[in-house]
């Protein structure tokens, strides 16, 4: 029997303290689009996707209205674009990037995820083509993520896919200089890529998911900072992950059951809810002022990362219960540009890129929306795709990079995306050259975690 | 199928008989009421059942929180089962 009490705090949660559903992606797969045709290929892809998704934002906005929770953000994931591409006889990828802009707009969604190729082991066919095609792509369209997954812990990095990506991030920077750099903002190279994550950059649709599907990404970071400013500095650490496991309980439970309604109401399966703090540049959405509030006086101090650690697992614990299937990239999030408190930190010096790196072994994703000099060699950013990908690999857990090269700026200076993308101050790297590592390509074999058989 | 009523404000002549009274006009049953105020603030719960009602339930939102407005309160409706998801295992 609900009580007064339970009543009061569900709509404090939501009125106060930023309490939404991130997002309700659903997953498409294109598999069934492919044919030698560039032309018929991009017809066949543009009719499944608006028809799999015409009602998609609407049910999303009638959902949102009945429970009165807020939904921010309705996405499409589709199978890894170089898959589809594979086919053509000419394979013009940035011809499928106009045609999934289109298609993004059509269904009215805010992101379309997929645009992605996985070269783990190496290239396949459209896998070069659809990379070496990411930068204009992403700078001719506005609603489209990219995404390459350049190891795994069974398969090891795929140190030439980690060359290149170097060089098309910065490219990608370079073509978007004109508007602040946005196009590395869209691509994420990410290592054990998850098959079902609804998260923007990085969404696609894995090829083991149904033809279709309903994953859904919880949020939350100012309701856990609004319960642990309530316990106040006293209790132990013992006592704040289990008020945090129990937050987390609450919000998951929101995303079930948005993931539930929304299922039923497209007639499409339900795949999982994806267990993250999500922060937003808004006031008090912000993971960092969780770790401040958990007793740093400044996120990116010594004890960022044990207390990062703490939070990423209790949130995990807190959600697992509430949920029938977890999946996605389940965690907390740390992406610089778009929390409040990473903002404020970056912009002190308290929070280096160093700390982050070391904050990712212990969260999900990696290093997320920084801002790095727009003078930064393609070969530095190779190798902090390599760094973080090792992380990922040896750890058996997702890793990703999205550096954003500030063209034109240095350290100090700013870049501003808007809306959920954020803003923050170009950070400084360590620019020893790591050259001669980079050019050396390869693979770098699967470490002694992925024999489990 | 069930809803929830929360209304908050300063405490003003009539407040419960405006709400109850919007629920009538679209055949919606009060179940149950808790009231409470606290110097001068109007806290109102109201759970009531929609089944029988009139009118979509996205309507009854925006009505409810357009009487909120028209009256300087903040009337929040919402579907039970949020409530129940969030606070029942």
């Amino acid at each position: 029997m609900l009580n007064g009490k339970d009543i009061l705090e569900t709509i404090t949660m939501i009125q106060d303290e930023n309490l939404d559903v991130r997002t309700i992606t659903m997953g498409i797969s294109l598999l069934d689009c492919c044919d030698s045709d560039v032309d018929s290929m991009c017809r066949k892809v543009y009719d499944k996707i608006t028809r799999c998704a015409k009602n998609l934002v609407r049910t999303g906005e009638e959902i949102e209205k009945e429970l009165g929770i807020p939904i921010v953000n309705k996405r499409i994931s589709i199978t890894p674009a170089a898959m589809v591409l594979a086919a053509c006889e000419k394979r013009d990828a940035v011809k499928l990037a106009r045609t999934l802009e289109r298609a993004a707009l059509a269904c009215g969604v805010n992101f379309l995820g997929g645009f992605s190729a996985l070269v783990h082991k190496g290239f396949s066919a459209g896998d070069r083509e659809l990379i070496e095609s990411i930068p204009e792509a992403l700078a001719v369209t506005d609603h489209i993520c990219a995404s390459v997954n350049v190891g795994s812990t069974k398969a090891g990095i795929n140190m030439d896919a980690v060359a290149l990506m170097g060089r098309i991030v910065r490219q990608s920077a370079e073509l978007t200089a004109d508007r602040g750099c946005i196009g590395p903002a869209k691509l994420v190279v990410l290592c054990n890529a998850p098959e079902d994550n609804p998260f923007m950059a990085g969404a696609f649709h894995g090829v083991g998911e149904p033809d279709c599907v309903i994953n859904v990404g919880v949020s939350g970071p100012g309701v856990v900072r609004a319960a642990l400013a309530k316990a106040g500095p006293e209790p132990d650490l013992g006592y704040i992950a289990e008020l945090i496991k129990k937050t987390a309980f609450k919000i998951t439970r929101t995303g079930q059951l948005v993931a539930q309604e929304a299922s039923k109401r497209l007639g499409v399966p339900f795949g999982i809810v994806d267990l993250s703090l999500a922060p937003t540049p808004a006031i008090g959405d912000s993971v960092a002022h969780i770790l401040e509030e958990i007793g740093l006086s400044q996120c990116g101090g010594h004890g960022t990362t044990a207390a990062l650690a703490m939070l990423n697992d209790a949130v995990k614990k807190g959600g697992v219960m509430a949920s029938s299937h977890v999946g996605g990239l389940s965690g907390a999030f740390i992406p610089v540009t778009e929390d409040a408190g990473m903002i404020a930190a970056a912009r002190s010096g308290c929070l280096r890129i160093e700390k982050l790196e070391a904050m990712t072994s212990v969260c999900s994703v990696g290093l997320d929306m920084i801002n790095i000099p727009g003078d930064t060699p393609a070969e530095v950013i190779s190798a902090i795709i390599a760094d973080e990908a090792a992380i990922g690999m040896v750890n058996s857990k997702t890793t990703a990079v999205r550096v954003i090269p500030a063209i034109g700026k240095q350290v100090g200076d700013e870049l501003n995306f808007g809306g959920l993308l954020g803003e923050g101050p170009v950070m400084p790297l360590n620019t020893a050259s790591p050259a001669v590592f980079i050019q050396r390509g390869g693979r770098i074999p699967a470490p002694m975690q992925s024999l489990k058989n | 199928m069930r809803a929830v009523i929360t209304v908050v404000g300063k405490d003003a002549v009539g407040i419960l008989a405006k709400v109850s009274g919007c629920c009538s006009d679209h055949h919606i049953n009060v179940i149950e009421v808790t009231q409470s105020i606290l110097q001068e603030m109007f806290a109102m719960i109201m759970m009531v059942d929609i089944a029988n009602s009139d009118i979509p339930f996205t309507r009854l939102v925006d009505e409810m929180t357009e009487l909120g407005k028209q009256n300087h309160l903040v009337i929040h409706c919402m579907h039970e089962e949020i409530f129940s998801a969030m606070h029942t295992i």
